[in-house]
């Protein structure tokens, strides 16, 4: 899988709100590339800045700072109107199945209108073109003419894919697209998931909280807390070597549907602090075991740790918060 | 009136709840049977239309109509040594067992805290419905609970609306607050699915030491194969209104005597599993079709119509059968799994 060239490269991407009480960093300064064909993983719990990322990286969100390359073009620089060229490219699925599709539309115009807007087919065309996708996602063509509170929860979420898919787009920011189904239904929405980008050549950035499907699913993972990215690298390095203390506590803590598995956990005390005011140098400090006084003074830059793998923790090479990763 | 073993806290018998409107039925819970042990943890587990909430539910006769327990038996072991029907207990008797004998946290800790009153209030309220303390006894005991359940700054939290708490720390007020009559039973409907994966670690360690410490049995209910095998000792899988399997937690994850669970657990991603050698994606397993409407069940077994290993036999709906010591399994072909 080397060699890849790559397609986004998110370079120091922040967004800031503005609240009635102050300014909200949400992102603050985000890096990682997507290689052309890959699926990246976005992941890290509420408030992580995960999902904000993911529609920056869209302009769904307008960003407040750095840059997003994409195929060579700083998609920030783009006028409304050049954006909605690319925006045939760029495609989302949301989470929830149920309020990301208009109730009052049949399902060929929820598909169809994505159709229209780039005017890509008409009349007959038209018609084929949604049946032909209907069946690509594993749905009965012949339902095009019924609403969504007709379909079930996975049957929806396989309607939001389509949509995607109707512009023939080359990459997908998937956020959690599998996390409100039942569990029976997500792994099928994970094989079509899989099927369509392998038969497509799409590539994608996977949003998610669950760490075992980002594991199955992502050939790298980016993990973020509180706007910044902690540790990036490929999927197999970061599960099996997690380097950062975060990743550490992250993993230990993912219940494993093994009662025998006697894991050592890291339990973290308290909460995920305010992104209204984050803690001074490494914002993980105030929940991190291995915390020393120096980390609320600097701000810990990314630091290679093995082919690709970047952490950012002044104490990525301490023999105690290594041993603690090859524990788990 | 009914035998129930000194062991037994719960015992839940061919219990039925349908919801009946007009000349259509839906059975929810159709002939559902689980004992939960002194100081034990139960796990129900089933994804949505499972039926495994509206068991919780019925057992703590919150059910809102036109739901309705039809039938069964619904045992309770009270701290005093009685043995109570909950299933046939007037409402007026029901409110002694809430809250002081049986006691239930939810999803959504807003279901149980009212935002217009701080959280000491809630639970001195709880502790003085029960209980005649004073209101400085009450608050004492209010702050002790906070402590319990690991809340920081207890005294100050007291004064705390729920807003001004995180999800994490509303979970925990909402255990203070069900916890705070010490009920020997406590009903934990998907009570961390909602919480970050590093807070339900909190939780379930919290609730484990709470178990140790007090000796409460737990009904846990969940669609989180991970989680039960965390916290349960015992498994209860549900699938349409109906058990399908039940059996000890390791006998359960060690060899599944169901079809559906057995799918089930193939359908969670496993890199160790799912990965070939070289890192490259196999293919999930996934359960075809998805659960059927629980107004339109098909005859004989449930399952069969998503399952690979039927034969004609199916046709015909199994009684829970045995499969092995303490396992049952609803499924004629049992022995081949």
């Amino acid at each position: 899988m080397s060699g890849k060239d790559v397609l986004l490269q998110v370079d120091n991407l922040t967004k800031n709100f503005q609240t009635g009480s102050g300014i909200v960093k949400a992102v603050d300064g985000v890096s990682f590339d997507v290689k052309r064909g890959t699926i990246v993983g976005l992941v890290g719990e509420s408030g992580s800045g995960k999902t904000t990322a993911g529609r920056c990286t869209l302009r769904l969100i307008e960003p407040s700072g750095g840059r997003l390359l994409y195929d060579g073009v700083d998609l920030r620089n783009l006028s409304e109107r050049e954006m909605r060229a690319y925006r045939r490219r760029l495609q989302i699925v949301f989470q929830d199945p149920y309020s990301s599709l208009n109730p009052r539309l049949r399902v060929e115009d929820i598909i169809g209108e994505a159709l229209d807007t780039h005017g890509l087919a008409k009349g007959t065309a038209r018609r084929d073109r949604i049946a032909e996708l209907l069946s690509r996602v594993g749905l009965n063509p012949d339902h095009a003419r019924r609403f969504p509170h007709e379909f079930s929860g996975g049957q929806r979420q396989r309607i939001g894919i389509a949509r995607a898919l109707a512009v023939e787009p080359e990459f997908i920011v998937a956020d959690e697209p599998v996390s409100a189904l039942d569990v029976s239904v997500q792994a099928q929405v994970l094989n079509l998931i899989q099927d369509l980008q392998k038969s497509f050549g799409l590539t994608m950035l996977f949003i998610a909280h669950d760490l075992a499907v980002v594991e199955y699913l992502c050939d790298e993972v980016v993990v973020m807390y509180l706007g910044r990215v902690m540790e990036r690298g490929p999927s197999r390095s970061v599960y099996a070597k997690p380097r950062h203390p975060y990743t550490q506590a992250l993993l230990s803590a993912a219940p494993v549907p093994d009662p025998k598995a006697g894991r050592q956990r890291v339990v973290l005390k308290g909460d995920i602090p305010s992104p209204m005011n984050p803690p001074s140098g490494c914002v993980f400090r105030t929940r991190c075991p291995f915390a020393i006084a120096e980390c609320a003074q600097v701000v810990p830059s990314f630091d290679a740790v093995g082919h690709q793998h970047h952490v950012a923790c002044i104490r990525h090479s301490d023999p105690e918060v290594i041993s603690q990763g090859h524990q788990l | 009136m009914s035998e129930l073993p000194a062991d037994i806290v719960l015992r839940v018998d061919d219990l039925r709840t349908y919801f009946e409107a007009g000349s259509r039925v839906a059975k929810s819970v159709d002939g559902v049977s689980f004992d939960v042990k002194r100081g034990e943890t139960v796990a129900v587990v089933g994804e949505s239309g499972s039926g495994k909430s509206v068991t919780s539910l019925s057992i703590m006769r919150l059910l809102s109509a036109p739901g309705r327990i039809v039938g069964g038996d619904i045992l309770y072991r009270t701290s005093d040594g009685r043995v109570l029907d909950l299933a046939r207990m007037p409402e007026k008797a029901m409110r002694g067992i809430r809250g002081q004998e049986v006691a239930m946290i939810f999803q959504e800790p807003m279901t149980s805290l009212n935002p217009l009153y701080t959280v000491g209030d809630q639970i001195m309220e709880m502790i003085k419905i029960h209980e005649p303390v004073s209101r400085m006894e009450a608050r004492k005991r209010a702050k002790r609970m906070l402590e319990l359940v690991e809340i920081p700054a207890a005294e100050r939290r007291l004064d705390e609306y729920p807003h001004q708490m995180s999800g994490g720390m509303r979970q925990r007020a909402m255990i203070a607050l069900a916890l705070a009559c010490n009920p020997r039973l406590l009903i934990a409907d998907e009570p961390t699915t909602a919480l970050d994966v590093t807070i339900q670690a909190q939780i379930l360690d919290l609730l484990r030491r709470l178990q140790a410490e007090i000796g409460m049995s737990i009904l846990f209910i969940t669609h989180n194969l991970g989680v039960v095998a965390e916290i349960a000792h015992d498994v209860v899988v549900m699938y349409a209104g109906r058990v399908v399997e039940k059996a000890s937690v390791d006998a359960l994850f060690d060899n599944q005597k169901h079809p559906y669970t057995r799918g089930l657990l193939a359908c969670i991603p496993n890199a160790a599993r799912d990965r070939s050698e070289s890192g490259e994606r196999l293919r999930l397993n996934p359960i075809p079709g998805s659960v059927p409407s629980i107004l339109a069940l098909p005859e004989g077994c449930s399952f069969a119509p998503r399952c690979s290993f039927t034969t004609a036999e199916c046709d015909q709906n199994p009684s829970l059968l045995a499969a092995g010591p303490d396992h049952l399994s609803r499924c004629w072909r049992h022995e081949i799994l």
